[in-house]
């Protein structure tokens, strides 16, 4: 971009390797910029791909649950729920009462502890360091809970086909109780700290705008597509395990900037501590796991799930030809998709802002690249 | 030489003593190691899930603060690489130029068992059985992913392997 | 790995689908009847297979058509059938909420078909990574590059016939 009488300037390419502290992992992003601005943009993916989806194909279905579990390694009851219901779909599995409600509760944590992260993380990205002190105080006692429950803080492998692993400690409900008073004060402080301050509305208001129907093409999904105003959650879409029976709101946004998708992720944080709640309240006692063998062949066949992960609408296409492996498993990753349209928004922007346009999408490399 | 009953921290008669009392001597390279292992500054280098629980260490609750250690984003400036997470065949050479980009001395943990020897990737096609294909690893920290605690402990048996790495080279030289 | 039951042995799965799905199951022959195509239903959804070379038209006629509005394409994957390769589409529509299953069959010597990036931009990368996997190429795709493996990665390891590895060294 030259004018009369001002020098001739030329483009540069810029790359944000795969090693960089603000990539949310190995992704690479190769920038055409004219000075601050950026005029094109290329993603390279792939750094992660493990070949999660092949070495389904050498597992038992049992097996499966913990290749699942490190797909989105945030999130990772809601993978194993997901998983686990497209093969008692297969099978017609029913699943007694008090496990859909433990399942619930367990993902609804899981998705509180995924928005801290996210929330701790996106304010890195805008450059305030003190969010992410707060986020991880919050996320190593739901940590500690998930560790009394199942036994690991990470990669739980506790949702199992037929239900749950084992059932919940003794004191679990006083447990919960305390915990979610302590979260419903932390993610106020969060709030308080972080969104309204002037330094967080100017980085991030107005910054990477996406429009719906944009995001709906893109195939966009989540949190990232509701902060542009389409009201679309597979829980109230349609809804699977027990959430029809809870009464919670979707968070809406605007405009679809960075703002939006951050403070929907927070709005959602609240909701699912009130689906928590309900949850608590109507638990019933009952059994915890369907009886089923370790060794199972479900019949030929083939079923696709949807379910709402804290990064969108995750999908497992599962291909069953009666043996006792799968023929084939295909996972739909929400971050996969969020990810093609970052070309659409970084159109016009400022280098310093496609860290937090990259940022407020909430990307897992473990699931973009499988 | 004198011996007092019940008296315990007796300095040394040595003729440095009696000419210049109150100072401690120790060999060059103990000192030196000493500094370096009580401010490693590893590289931001979380490559998949182990690196949560590599960030999770970094906060209050396990703080690594303490330690000395500081994360650094510049591989130019930072003394150990934490390699936490799966080593995928395309991001080997990235790691090899990072590896090569630090300035000795310079150390590598292997965190996780992708990182050790593939772990549940190890039949993939694309994924390197472990890191210590590429480069030189000083410490294995088994786990998937590790405990905090486990990472810490890592990290104390580094910072012994350098005070013996010195105490062993001093002797030799 | 992949053994190949007869259909006599094996038993199938019953479909289930709900009042959605059935509602649409009514609809579609006659929407889609230019194309001849074979409805049946998979588990939980309609599944609608065609020629290779219609799959373009047939997505735009679905995603324009006011009684479908197929918007959103939640997926896009290969399934190797060792005789054939099935390129599989899921769709979705975010205004009926109804859900479709859109296969197509192409051979194992020369898969290729057109590409639906016209018809949904989110088709972009589901198709460098099923060509990446199984070697389907895409007519009128922009840029066929490798997306999730490394540049000189020989094979196609998504296929059956690929082994898996032993350990190996690097």
């Amino acid at each position: 971009m030259s004018t009369e009488g001002q020098l001739d300037t030329v483009q540069m390419m810029v790359n944000m390797g795969p090693q960089h502290p603000s990539t949310h992992g190995v992704f690479r992003m190769v920038l055409w910029v004219d000075g601050e601005r950026i005029v094109d943009m290329e993603p390279h993916i792939g750094y992660l791909h493990r070949g999660a989806e092949k070495l389904c194909e050498g597992e038992i279905y049992a097996q499966i649950v913990t290749l699942f579990d490190r797909l989105d390694y945030i999130g990772n009851f809601n993978n194993e729920l997901v998983y686990c219901m497209a093969v008692e779909k297969l099978m017609a599995l029913e699943v007694p009462e008090r496990a859909e409600y433990i399942r619930v509760i367990m993902c609804e944590l899981n998705r509180v502890a995924s928005h801290l992260l996210f929330f701790g993380t996106f304010g890195i990205d805008a450059g305030a360091m003190t969010p992410i002190m707060y986020a991880f105080r919050d996320r190593e006692k739901v940590q500690a809970l998930f560790e009394a429950v199942s036994g690991a803080r990470m990669m739980h492998n506790y949702i199992r086909i037929g239900g749950v692993k084992n059932d919940v400690p003794e004191d679990f409900r006083e447990r919960m109780d305390k915990l979610i008073a302590e979260l419903k004060q932390g993610i106020d402080e969060g709030d308080r700290l972080l969104s309204f301050s002037e330094i967080f509305l100017a980085r991030t208001k107005g910054i990477g705008l996406i429009d719906a129907e944009t995001a709906i093409s893109y195939g966009m999904s989540g949190p990232s597509l509701r902060a542009s105003g389409v009201p679309m959650d597979v829980r109230k879409d349609e809804p699977y395990s027990v959430y029809d029976r809870f009464d919670f709101g979707i968070p809406i946004g605007e405009k679809g900037d960075s703002w939006d998708r951050y403070y929907v992720r927070v709005e959602e944080m609240r909701q699912s501590i009130r689906i928590i709640e309900q949850a608590l309240e109507q638990m019933p006692d009952g059994p915890v796991a369907t009886p089923v063998r370790i060794l199972i062949r479900p019949p030929a066949g083939e079923v696709y799930v949807r379910s709402e992960n804290p990064r969108g609408e995750i999908g497992v296409y599962l291909v069953s030809n009666g043996a006792d492996k799968p023929y084939r498993v295909k996972v739909r990753p929400p971050s996969f998709c969020n990810l093609m349209a970052l070309k659409h928004l970084l159109r016009d922007a400022y280098v310093a802002d496609a860290v937090v346009i990259l940022g407020s999408l909430d990307l897992v490399l473990g699931e973009v690249d499988r | 030489m004198e011996l007092t009953v019940g008296s315990g921290n007796q300095e040394p008669r040595s003729m440095l003593n009696r000419s210049a009392p109150g100072i401690i001597t120790a060999r060059s390279e103990q000192l030196i190691a000493m500094a370096r292992k009580n401010s490693l500054w590893p590289m931001t280098f979380g490559l998949a899930c182990c690196a949560i629980e590599m960030m999770s260490t970094y906060m209050a609750h396990h703080d690594l603060d303490r330690f000395g250690i500081v994360t650094w984003p510049s591989p130019r400036q930072s003394d150990v690489m934490i390699v936490a997470g799966t080593v995928v065949k395309k991001m080997a050479e990235p790691i090899k130029i990072l590896y090569e980009q630090m300035p000795e001395p310079k150390w590598v943990i292997a965190m996780g068992s992708c990182a050790t020897n593939g772990g549940p990737y190890y039949r993939s096609y694309s994924v390197v059985m472990g890191v210590d294909h590429i480069i030189p690893v000083d410490v294995y920290v088994p786990g998937c992913p590790p405990r905090p605690e486990a990472l810490i402990d890592g990290i104390m048996k580094l910072q012994d392997k350098i005070m013996q790495d010195a105490k062993e080279r001093g002797r030799k030289a | 790995m992949a053994e190949r039951h007869s259909r006599e042995e094996t038993p199938r799965a019953p479909v289930a689908l709900d009042d959605r799905s059935r509602a649409l199951e009514l609809i579609l022959p006659k929407i889609l009847a230019e194309f001849q195509p074979a409805i049946g239903a998979t588990v939980n959804l309609v599944e609608v297979t065609v020629k290779p070379q219609d799959v373009p038209s047939l997505c735009r006629l679905v995603k324009e058509d006011s009684q479908l509005s197929f918007d959103y394409l939640l997926c896009l994957c290969v399934v190797d059938y060792l005789d054939y390769l099935q390129v599989v589409y899921h769709l979705y529509s975010t205004t009926m909420k109804y859900k479709m299953v859109l296969k197509a069959n192409v051979t194992m010597d020369e898969p290729s078909l057109p590409s639906v990036m016209p018809v949904w931009p989110g088709a972009d990368w589901f198709e460098r990574e099923a060509h990446d996997l199984f070697g389907v190429v895409f007519e009128g795709h922009p840029n066929m590059a490798p997306l999730i493996l490394y540049e000189g990665f020989e094979g196609y390891p998504g296929r059956k016939s690929y082994e898996m590895p032993e350990y190996t060294e690097w």
